[in-house]
């Protein structure tokens, strides 16, 4: 196999006494969708803020395409590439949806420290944040303010502001969570084809949308990895069985 | 219902023609007001960045404001007393030239904006607020006791500085010179709230964690906005003392920071023009209340409580309807 887009050794984190992840590693390659699934409190979202840099390491390490980013602050690895969707939406809720959009091209562009001239006015910027919402059809929806947006909207506008920063790997927390049917089909869908842009790290609790979407499965159950394999013989394996998918 | 932007024309027509009108009628009381109305929008326009649209809510700008009013005020002091500033490694002598004075204004206060900044912008709500409210204070007691620069009484400047080409001692000549400024000021912020700087600092406001996910330093971001706030305050406390000849630590009053933030809600919180329009509510009120009653605060009060019970945004807010597009 080729060398992993992203790579984490062997992460711990401890809040006080409470074991949140120990010793997990887990790694995505070019073209896939690797998804983490556990029941809640395995440490998924530790996990995920561990490796996008909200969260400091007890221990362990983080490479993005071979580069040692364990010491770096969020923005830096966002620059890196790393783009991250949230589980709670994080948007700008006074801004429209294209300011939102936009600043994801001026942070991948580089020009975060321009004072003078209107960003709504470079065509380059704006041109990168309309094609990303034409991506996830938002495109006609641009010049409204994002807190009148739909549950569903907003999680579509987080993909594609992460999809202006032009990632070189994607973090989603739990993407399809409050949508509608109609919606994680459609979200489901889209990242299948996603995933030939950048490889796709998914947690997700929606075991329909993880089993039609990932080629790699991780199971974690008490901040340890319990498996992790392929998609099709995660679904067999007893241990999995017993600690989650026999609750769903 | 008005657009904000036909609004904001108005009050550019208001700050221009009221004191043409009382140049006309031969009131130059009316045009001291007006300026010392312009030069308080200029300190909240610059309160209004940290504020209004980074969200971090200073209660210690005064501390910049007075420092411009010292800056100025020992420079023209010494210039004026015929007494070196510094002798030694270099001879610094004092100065009466406004531009020398507002470029070192605007240095001096962005120093001590970065290093208030560095410290208090390490927390957040209302200890960023008690923490911005003691250095304005320590800069309070310091000027207090300083008595080489007249401690508690302050300092008198008897001839108001030099601006090439005017005679700043006529009341609407010093006004033009306040009112370009401000225009400048405003021109800028219009300017860097729609720059890419301003949306990110708008955004961080609302979501911190968006604005580093999109590979924005937060803190920087934070830091460089309480910085060119402070400089702009500074810049105001400068022009402030020189309409006045007179700065003592007064102006380093929290009374005073808190004034600023009162103009702010006021006029519309992060709205451009919204402190512009704060302050020259409160100053008109100020004269006309005041002439009436001592107790012409009681009113403010009543006036800020609707304003904050009914209408968040400030005068904008109640006059302006919402704009897809912020002003």
């Amino acid at each position: 196999m080729d060398k992993p887009v992203l790579e984490a050794n062997k992460l711990c984190k401890t809040f006080g006494s409470l074991v949140a992840v120990q010793d997990v590693s887990i790694d995505i390659h070019k073209d896939e969708i690797h998804a983490v699934i556990g029941p809640n409190g395995a440490g998924k979202s530790t996990l995920i803020s561990q490796i996008c840099g909200s969260l400091s390491l007890d221990k362990g390490s983080v490479f993005l395409l071979g580069e040692d980013i364990t010491k770096l602050p969020t923005e830096k690895r966002a620059s890196l590439g790393i783009g991250r969707t949230f589980q709670i939406s994080a948007l700008a809720k006074e801004d429209t949806v294209l300011e939102n959009a936009i600043l994801g091209s001026v942070g991948a562009s580089g020009k975060q420290w321009g004072f003078f001239n209107p960003v709504l006015k470079n065509s380059v910027l704006r041109d990168e944040a309309e094609y990303c919402l034409e991506l996830v059809g938002l495109k006609d929806l641009i010049n409204l303010k994002t807190a009148i947006l739909s549950h569903g909207q907003r999680r579509l506008l987080e993909v594609a502001i992460a999809l202006t920063l032009k990632p070189k790997v994607f973090i989603m927390d739990e993407p399809m969570a409050g949508l509608g049917s109609d919606g994680t089909k459609q979200l489901t869908e889209f990242l299948g084809k996603l995933r030939e842009r950048a490889p796709i790290l998914l947690v997700e609790h929606d075991m329909d949308a993880v089993f039609a979407l990932a080629n790699r499965i991780t199971v974690l159950d008490y901040g340890r990895v319990i498996a992790s394999d392929k998609a099709s013989s995660i679904k067999k394996d007893p241990e999995v069985q017993k600690a989650y998918l026999g609750e769903g | 219902m008005i657009k904000e932007r036909h609004l904001n024309i108005f009050v550019l027509g208001l700050l221009i023609f009221v004191p043409i009108f009382a140049y006309w009628n031969d009131q130059p009381f009316t045009i001291t007001l007006m300026t010392r109305a312009v030069i308080f929008a200029i300190a909240a326009v610059g309160l209004n960045l940290a504020l209004g649209i980074g969200g971090f809510i200073s209660f210690g700008h005064a501390a910049f404001f007075g420092l411009g009013g010292y800056v100025m005020g020992i420079l023209a002091w010494h210039s004026q007393n015929y007494v070196t500033l510094v002798e030694w490694p270099i001879l610094i002598e004092g100065t009466k030239s406004m531009p020398i004075i507002w470029i070192i204004t605007i240095a001096a206060s962005a120093s001590l904006a970065a290093i208030i900044g560095m410290i208090s912008l390490k927390t957040t709500g209302v200890y960023f607020i008690m923490i911005t409210l003691a250095f304005a204070q320590m800069m309070y007691y310091f000027s207090t006791s300083w008595s080489a620069y007249g401690g508690e009484d302050g300092l008198s400047i008897y001839v108001r500085n030099n601006f090439p080409g005017f005679n700043t001692l006529d009341p609407i000549q010093f006004f033009s010179i306040c009112c370009v400024i401000l225009l400048i000021v405003l021109f800028f912020m219009g300017r860097l709230i729609k720059s890419p700087f301003g949306l990110a600092l708008n955004a961080s406001r609302q979501s911190r964690q968006r604005i580093e996910a999109v590979g924005f330093d937060f803190h920087k971001l934070q830091l460089t906005a309480f910085i060119l706030s402070g400089a702009i305050t500074g810049l105001a406390g400068a022009l402030f003392a020189d309409l006045n000849r007179f700065v003592s630590p007064s102006m380093f009053s929290w009374q005073l920071s808190g004034e600023f933030i009162v103009f702010i809600i006021i006029g519309g919180v992060g709205r451009l023009f919204g402190p512009v329009i704060g302050a020259l509510i409160f100053v008109w009120l100020e004269h006309l209340i005041g002439g009436i009653s001592n107790y012409w605060h009681i009113f403010l009060g009543f006036i800020l409580l609707a304003i904050v019970l009914f209408g968040k945004g400030g005068i904008i807010g109640l006059l302006c309807r919402e704009d897809t597009q912020n002003g």
